[in-house]
């Protein structure tokens, strides 16, 4: 930003490159946009007032927990890594929350620092356990996935106490109520669009450079001057704050149970992976990763128009996602 | 040395002791030998743990039953060694498990005659599960991570379809299968044992062990080296699938019916990966074995007995379980990080 000033001519160049730039990502994601389209527009023609603002809206109420999750997994995969906690940590957040709360409105606020604080110190245990103990990710985050499972029950002993408040229950399942138009603005659309725009923003600093080199590879980034550990230990930081964000989406959204979570972690690698991020890092936009777990959202919504009978929406779901990212490779392999 | 005696070039003497040497260091560099140190420490900590809680941990029984409970994970994991060490994974096991239970059970149906042809059968379902699994790894160039848990999908999509609770049945034969002895140990054991040898016969000895190796090193290298890397990782993951399949068919017997959450509950995906980390095998492929595994499951076993025994919490148990997973695998990379 500084060197547009600094060189005459050099603003001009630098927005054509900067226009060329959004060209070849709009393109190199085009993939997931087209199929997310295509859903859209499948489900438009099934259910015509899905469109309108209403319903459309309470689907991005619905995706934004997955979103959420996704933006977070991308800082983690695109390192190099991989997040596996983050369902169970979903399952610790929505537990917690209501063992803490236990109907009373005035602890909400506190709470909900406390729970990103949790979300962001199991994202720093597990950032440093694979940093500096050098345990793969994939193990890190297994272990880590066993330890908040058993820990949180064994807390609460066995199964969820407590209750949520309204108003706690108020940021996943309401919003801000008499705009014309769209009737309800939901807090939780206005929470995924804030951090949609911050993990782009982020990802266009410094720190989102670093991150995407470290990935691509990291002897090369390190011998840069990247401080590889310390950029892998903050993506992990941000997954984990950013589950802990999703988990209190869920617990208001879905209410306590102690699946709140369960399996959200590979919905989560899927949405990623269906975004054109490859898994081993350095490559995929954010913004592929965000539009990925919409698509997959979109997906599930298909299906249950569709009727398809509840089991066998698994198996279309598995067919449909190896078919994306079978695609997806093939596209990649074309271009290099 | 300069007297040549003909005799002594013959037979040079320092021969012995250079076996004897190389066998130590063999010993020293094979990655399995610290996960078996690691299984006699946690053997000799449960034991004196147990035994300073006035139980008792070094009986018969007890050793017999670890011994048993470690049958179906250590089937599994043993496939599941294959394809990590050929550079890939599978998440699709537990899924695999609950269908072949229920296949094999369901296809016999009780009666003697139909043994045969159902276990064929689901050895052929194995087959082809891994077989597409492969597949798609290679041909159409899907993260195994992604492939394996579409695949995991798919069957899971299939079981919830057809089967809503226990199926079929399987005959007295194989029922008593899972409980006969065949001296003081079960005869399951002996099947372990078994898969666990002709795996470690597989890698050892036959072309296609080492060119899993050498694919799980670095495959780009192996493949410019004109190894066929596509068949080597199709062929492991055959393997991996029908070890799975075998775990099913070992779990209807000893159920006495298919069920088709037995594979998830068990965890056996995750649980397959996570000993076969624990015995020492790199994630990225290329280095370790399945006697590491084996010992990786014993390891396990021997912590579940032992919780048992002590009836500690279940929740307290999970949490143990992750902090020994990391912790071990903490140790051995500092251990390859201090060579």
């Amino acid at each position: 930003m500084t060197t547009e000033q600094a060189t005459p001519g050099g603003f001009e160049s630098s927005v054509e490159s900067r226009g060329r730039r959004a060209l070849h990502a709009l393109l190199s994601t085009g993939t997931i946009f087209l199929l997310l389209f295509v859903l859209l527009a499948w489900i438009a023609v099934l259910n015509p007032s899905f469109l309108e603002p209403g319903p459309f809206l309470a689907y991005l109420k619905r995706a934004a927990p997955l979103v959420i999750l996704a933006a977070g997994g991308y800082f983690v995969i695109v390192s190099g890594g991989f997040d596996l906690s983050v369902g169970s940590l979903v399952t610790v957040i929505v537990v917690a929350a209501a063992r803490l709360i236990e109907g009373e409105p005035s602890r909400a606020w506190p709470v909900i620092a406390l729970l990103l604080a949790i979300g962001a110190t199991v994202g720093l245990v597990n950032g440093l356990v694979s940093t500096l103990l050098r345990v793969p990710s994939f193990i890190t985050t297994l272990g880590m996935l066993l330890i908040l499972e058993g820990a949180v029950f064994l807390w609460t002993g066995g199964a969820p106490t407590g209750a949520l408040s309204e108003n706690f229950r108020a940021i996943g399942r309401q919003g801000i109520e008499g705009i014309p138009l769209i009737e309800q603005l939901p807090w939780s659309v206005l929470v995924l669009f804030a951090i949609g725009i911050g993990a782009v923003l982020l990802m266009r600093a410094d720190y989102g450079r670093q991150l995407i080199a470290t990935g691509d590879n990291d002897r090369a980034a390190r011998m840069s001057g990247v401080r590889v550990n310390q950029v892998r230990t903050i993506a992990f930081v941000l997954s984990g704050t950013l589950a802990a964000v999703a988990g209190i989406l869920v617990g208001g959204f879905a209410g306590v149970s102690a699946q709140a979570g369960l399996g959200l972690e590979f919905d989560a690698i899927t949405a990623i992976v269906l975004g054109g991020v490859v898994l081993g890092g350095g490559r995929g936009s954010v913004v592929g990763a965000m539009a990925g777990a919409l698509t997959l959202e979109a997906l599930f919504t298909l299906l249950n128009l569709q009727g398809i009978s509840g089991a066998l929406e698994d198996t279309v779901q598995g067919v449909i996602i190896i078919a994306a990212v079978a695609f997806a490779s093939y596209r990649l392999r074309g271009t290099r | 040395m300069t007297v040549v005696d003909p005799e002594s070039t013959a037979t040079p003497p320092p021969e012995p002791p250079r076996g004897v040497a190389a066998w130590r260091e063999s010993l020293r560099a094979s990655p399995a030998t610290p996960v078996y140190a690691a299984l006699v420490g946690v053997f000799l900590l449960a034991w004196l743990i147990v035994a300073l809680r006035g139980g008792s941990f070094l009986t018969l029984d007890n050793v017999v039953n670890m011994l048993q409970r470690s049958v179906a994970l250590g089937i599994v994991s043993a496939g599941q060694t294959l394809v990590i060490l050929a550079g890939s994974l599978d998440l699709s096991v537990a899924q695999m498990i609950s269908l072949a239970s229920l296949l094999g059970a369901g296809q016999m149906d009780g009666q003697e005659a139909n043994v045969v042809p159902a276990i064929a059968l689901v050895l052929a379902v194995g087959a082809g599960v891994g077989l597409v699994n492969g597949l798609v790894i290679t041909k159409l160039r899907v993260n195994a991570f992604i492939a394996t848990l579409g695949m995991a999908l798919i069957l899971k999509g299939i079981i919830d379809n057809r089967w809503d609770g226990p199926y079929g049945s399987v005959p007295d034969s194989v029922e008593s299968f899972g409980y006969t002895r065949f001296g003081i140990l079960p005869m399951s054991v002996f099947l372990l044992l078994a898969v666990v040898a002709a795996v470690w016969f597989l890698l050892r000895y036959t072309r296609f062990g080492h060119h899993i190796y050498a694919v799980g090193g670095d495959e780009e290298v192996s493949r410019l080296s004109g190894l066929r890397t596509h068949r080597t990782i199709i062929g492991a993951h055959i393997i991996c699938s029908l070890l799975a399949a075998l775990t099913g068919l070992f779990l209807a017997s000893r159920l006495g019916a298919g069920t088709p959450t037995v594979g998830p509950e068990g965890g056996y995906d995750l649980e397959s990966i996570a000993a076969v980390v624990l015995g020492g095998t790199a994630l990225m492929g290329g280095r370790g074995g399945v006697l590491g595994t084996l010992a990786g499951v014993f390891i396990l076993a021997v912590l579940d007995s032992t919780f048992n025994e002590l009836q500690v919490n279940a929740f307290l148990k999970d949490v143990v379980r992750g902090v020994i997973i990391i912790a071990a695998v903490a140790v051995y990379a500092r251990r390859k990080g201090a060579e």
